[in-house]
């Protein structure tokens, strides 16, 4: 029993380590995928360009433009422009906003007068004009603050934000802290059902399938034999996106690490089984990684939690969602690294993931073909 | 009751009928022969037989059990090697041979001296670290049946095991099976080599989806009753263009010495000689000779056909 | 242009330290059938690919339809057809389009290939069934159709390789009228196989045994001098260098 599948299991390790190639592919691209998909989601909300029209000149007036300009969410592209000017600017994609200071913006605040701080946006994109209204906002109630003692009506204003990342806890979206855990899920969904997806149609095409049939080998041996090998690969890509990207992305992990590479054992084995569910039915090798690729790809993408709130979904498509495993782990994950959850907070969605695993496997096993036709 | 035993077969994929109510069986330690070309239906026949495709009626059983009844039974203890090559290309011999020794749980006790004798039977020892991928053909089929031979089979099936090998391998690999057979196993093989036929115990011819014929292949040519000729020639070509068209004839087939034929009602060996001069197509004699298989094989097709 | 379709003296041809052919001279008049056997790693297949001008010799000199092997190599490959044992056939293509496809590799104008493709189905007995896919032709009719492909162009020079292997014993032989037919009008063909049924068809074999040819000759007389009854039996006597 054990031997038959230690042997599979062997084969396969084997087979895997003389790829070179594809396992350089698959231990590589999943570092890839990191930056690339951090980066590139995060690009908007940073260093977005602005110009600066500064008519009060006055050190009140500098400070605003320094706390405003402090992070790294504004780039400053152009200053004391012409207002006329402001059309070609956006025009040219010169700048996005303009901050404009009026000449009273000093006077303004010692009378305890709200000064009109004009915020121009180019709002052709709608979702950086709303991110870009409330940080400005922000900063300039809180920029109001300091000289409450001025204006004591401005000092009862209480600040309601501070200015630091954290404010923008919108979920799933704005910066790299809540990307990284939600990466780890996304890049790990979308490996690990094509590896499997291809593991046994491969067989059949190569022909050694017909020969293994014919032997004492029962179906969930040869499975078991070809999830194994890969759940190895895929956690060591795991850990991997997890330490790199938690380093590169300075996200530390607030909770257990242990418990989230356990986690991370049981959510991969989801993706594993389903791409030996996968690799059961269909006919060429081709056909089994599109297959992985449509099952996986959107879902894991949009309806897990990764991009777009679930609560905010349509009823239907949370349907749907509930039977991605990501969308568990995506709890789970970030769970842990940002909220330092324990194993009883996680439990539930463990639990479920695990019952997919079971599910999975299991149908997998029922589902593969002992003859040829 | 024999080892394999198949009697009244059929199968059909759709419309297509694969098997056509075969029936036959193989006697302990004996090598059977399938024989006929591509696509007749012997590797379908195989594929049943070790229980890898299902079948529409008729009755299969492997050491008197039911291969649709008790399928895990005959693939733990048969011995098969289907027509690719079917081993990992990318693992060594060694690495292959342990793997199928583990596969089929050849006790561990004895699977090294089993390894250590096969490879002295298939002379693959100097080749233990080298990959599957990177042997030759000849030496792939010796290692593929060695793999098959570790877990001590007494029923053994080959699917054209000298496929696409070269004449030289070939003839070693029959010197194999026949030692095979001298040990008792017993052997269904199939091949798309006439000659091959020779080396059987009992052949069938497969073709389309029917056997036939079947005997011993010593004694299959007497199916063929009438006498046959030979037009010994180094140019076939005229000989058989002129023959064919003529009435004197009834079957006529080329060859590569010349053209074989069998006479019409009335008709004469002479009468065929002085057609040919007439028609100035060379020859150097014309004379009986015995049928051969692919005489037989010819005579049983063309029958098959009308 | 010379009467021979091959004619090369100490062709050579060495790898490194390995010497894969050794002094090879033989000629091949037109229009015979000419096979070439040995056993794998003999050197048949580099032998041929010099011929083909896929390869250039180490030693040696020849021509091939009447070019030079050295020199004019490119041009060796335009008077060649090949027909590949795995018959070099589109599926999914019909019989029509396969033909269409290796008349525009080979290079010949529109007017030309209809031409061709018109008697090459009518010649192989296919008019009929021009526009069915050739995936379901019977295996017979397929290699006849990649002859059919091979031949388009009108090669002086076409190679076959185990052309009817696993095909029945009725289908080889209306495909080796097609070759006698198409050898009596001057096409020479070279015959490479392991399939020693196929050997007996040729006019003259050539065995080759490590890089050498050690007989070439009339598969009849062979077997008359080895006392063989088959060519398979004086393949492995020769082979194996045993006597006569």
């Amino acid at each position: 029993m054990n031997r038959v599948l230690m042997a599979i299991f062997r084969k396969e390790m084997i087979q895997i380590f003389r790829d070179p190639q594809s396992l350089i592919i698959v231990l590589v691209m999943p570092l890839l995928m990191l930056f690339l998909y951090g980066y590139a989601i995060n690009l908007d909300m940073k260093r977005i360009d602005i110009a600066i029209i500064d008519e009060s000149r006055t050190p009140e007036s500098r400070s605003l433009v320094a706390h405003v300009t402090a992070a790294d969410f504004f780039h400053v592209t152009a200053r004391d422009i012409p207002t006329t000017s402001i059309g070609e600017l956006f025009n040219a994609r010169t700048a996005r906003c303009v901050l404009i200071i009026p000449g009273d913006y000093a006077s303004g605040l010692a009378a305890g007068v709200d000064p009109q701080v004009q915020l121009v946006i180019d709002a052709s994109d709608p979702n950086v004009a709303g991110f870009i209204t409330s940080y400005v906002g922000e900063v300039a109630a809180k920029e109001g603050a300091p000289t409450a003692s001025a204006s004591p009506a401005l000092e009862a204003a209480p600040s309601l934000f501070s200015v630091s990342p954290r404010i923008f806890y919108n979920p799933e979206m704005r910066s790299t802290v809540f990307y990284v855990p939600g990466l780890i899920a996304l890049i790990l969904g979308l490996i690990t059902t094509v590896l499997t997806s291809i593991a046994i149609v491969r067989e059949r095409e190569t022909g050694t399938m017909e020969q293994i049939l014919v032997s004492p080998a029962r179906p969930r041996q040869i499975i078991m034999g070809k999830i194994l090998p890969y759940t190895l690969i895929a956690f060591i890509d795991g850990l991997l996106i997890l330490v790199v990207g938690s380093l590169w992305f300075n996200v530390p992990v607030k909770g257990s690490f242990l418990l989230v590479n356990l986690m991370m054992l049981i959510y991969i084995l989801a993706g594993l089984s389903l791409g030996a569910l996968i690799s059961t039915r269909v006919k060429s090798q081709a056909d089994a990684f599109m297959r992985a690729q449509a099952v996986t790809n959107l879902p894991t993408m949009m309806l897990s939690g990764f991009v777009f709130p679930v609560s905010s979904m349509p009823r239907m498509f949370q349907l749907v969602s509930a039977a991605v495993p990501a969308t568990y782990f995506m709890q789970i994950i970030r769970g842990i690294i940002l909220k330092g959850n324990t194993i009883s907070d996680v439990l539930p969605q463990a639990g479920i993931l695990l019952g997919m695993d079971i599910l999975l496997v299991a149908l997998s096993v029922r589902s593969f073909r002992v003859r040829l036709e | 009751m024999d080892p394999i035993v198949v009697r009244g077969l059929c199968k059909s994929y759709g419309k297509v009928q694969a098997v056509k109510d075969v029936s036959f069986s193989v006697t302990r330690g004996s090598i059977f022969g399938l024989i006929g070309p591509d696509g007749g239906g012997k590797t379908t026949l195989m594929r049943i037989i070790v229980s890898l495709l299902s079948f529409g009626s008729g009755e299969v059983f492997f050491q008197g059990r039911r291969v649709d009844r008790e399928p895990d039974y005959v693939r733990a203890h048969v011995g098969y090697m289907p027509q690719r090559f079917s081993l990992y290309q990318d693992l060594t011999v060694e690495e292959n041979l342990r793997f199928f020794g583990d596969l089929f749980e050849v006790p561990r006790a004895e699977v090294k001296a089993r390894r250590e004798r096969l490879y002295e039977f298939s002379g693959l020892a100097p080749f233990g670290t080298r990959r599957a991928g990177a042997l030759s053909g000849g030496m792939k089929q010796k290692l593929a049946l060695s793999c098959m031979l570790l877990h001590a089979p007494e029923v053994v099936v080959l699917d054209e095991p000298t496929f696409g090998v070269d004449p030289v391998s070939r003839a070693d690999f029959w010197q194999i099976l026949q030692s095979l057979r001298d040990q008792g196993i017993t052997i269904l093989v199939s091949t798309a080599y006439m000659d091959e036929a020779l080396q059987c115990d009992r052949v069938a011819l497969v073709y389309k989806g029917r056997i036939l014929a079947a005997d011993l292949p010593a004694r299959l040519p007497d199916h063929f009753t009438d006498p046959l000729f030979l037009v010994d020639t180094d140019a076939p070509l005229a000989a058989y263009e002129t023959i064919s068209s003529s009435a004197l004839c009834r079957e006529c087939s080329l060859f590569g010495e010349g053209v074989h034929f069998t006479l019409a009602a009335g008709a004469a060996a002479e009468g065929v000689a002085e057609l040919l001069k007439d028609r100035r197509a060379s020859f150097r004699s014309i004379r009986p000779v015995p049928p051969g298989l692919e005489d037989l094989f010819l005579l049983l097709m063309k029958e098959e056909i009308l | 242009m010379s009467d021979w379709a091959v004619d090369v003296r100490d062709l050579t041809r060495v790898f490194g330290s390995f010497t894969a052919v050794d002094h090879v001279s033989f000629s091949v008049p037109r229009g015979e059938i000419f096979g070439f056997l040995g056993a794998n790693g003999a050197g048949k297949t580099t032998t041929i690919r010099m011929l083909c001008g896929l390869l250039l010799p180490s030693e040696g000199n020849g021509t091939v339809s009447g070019y030079d092997i050295i020199r004019d190599y490119e041009k060796i490959k335009l008077r060649i057809g090949y027909m590949s044992q795995q018959f070099s056939l589109y599926e999914d293509l019909t019989a029509r389009e396969n033909l269409e496809f290796y008349g525009g590799i080979y290079g010949l104008t529109r007017r030309r290939i209809r031409e061709r493709i018109a008697e090459t189905l009518g010649s192989l007995g296919f008019s009929g069934h021009a526009d069915t896919l050739a995936a379901s032709f019977p295996t017979g009719w397929k290699q006849r159709l990649a002859l059919g492909s091979a031949l388009l162009h009108e090669p002086a020079i076409v190679f076959l390789d185990e052309p009817t292997s696993g095909v029945d014993p009725v289908s080889r032989r209306s495909f080796w009228l097609l070759i006698y037919r198409l050898a009596e009008r001057g096409t020479t063909v070279f015959v490479t196989t392991h399939y020693m049924d196929e050997a007996e068809y040729c006019n003259r074999v050539a065995i080759m045994r490590q890089g050498r040819i050690v007989e070439i000759e009339n598969p009849q007389r062979l077997k008359e001098r080895y006392g063989a009854a088959t060519m398979q039996d004086v393949f492995l006597k020769v082979v194996r260098g045993e006597g006569q």
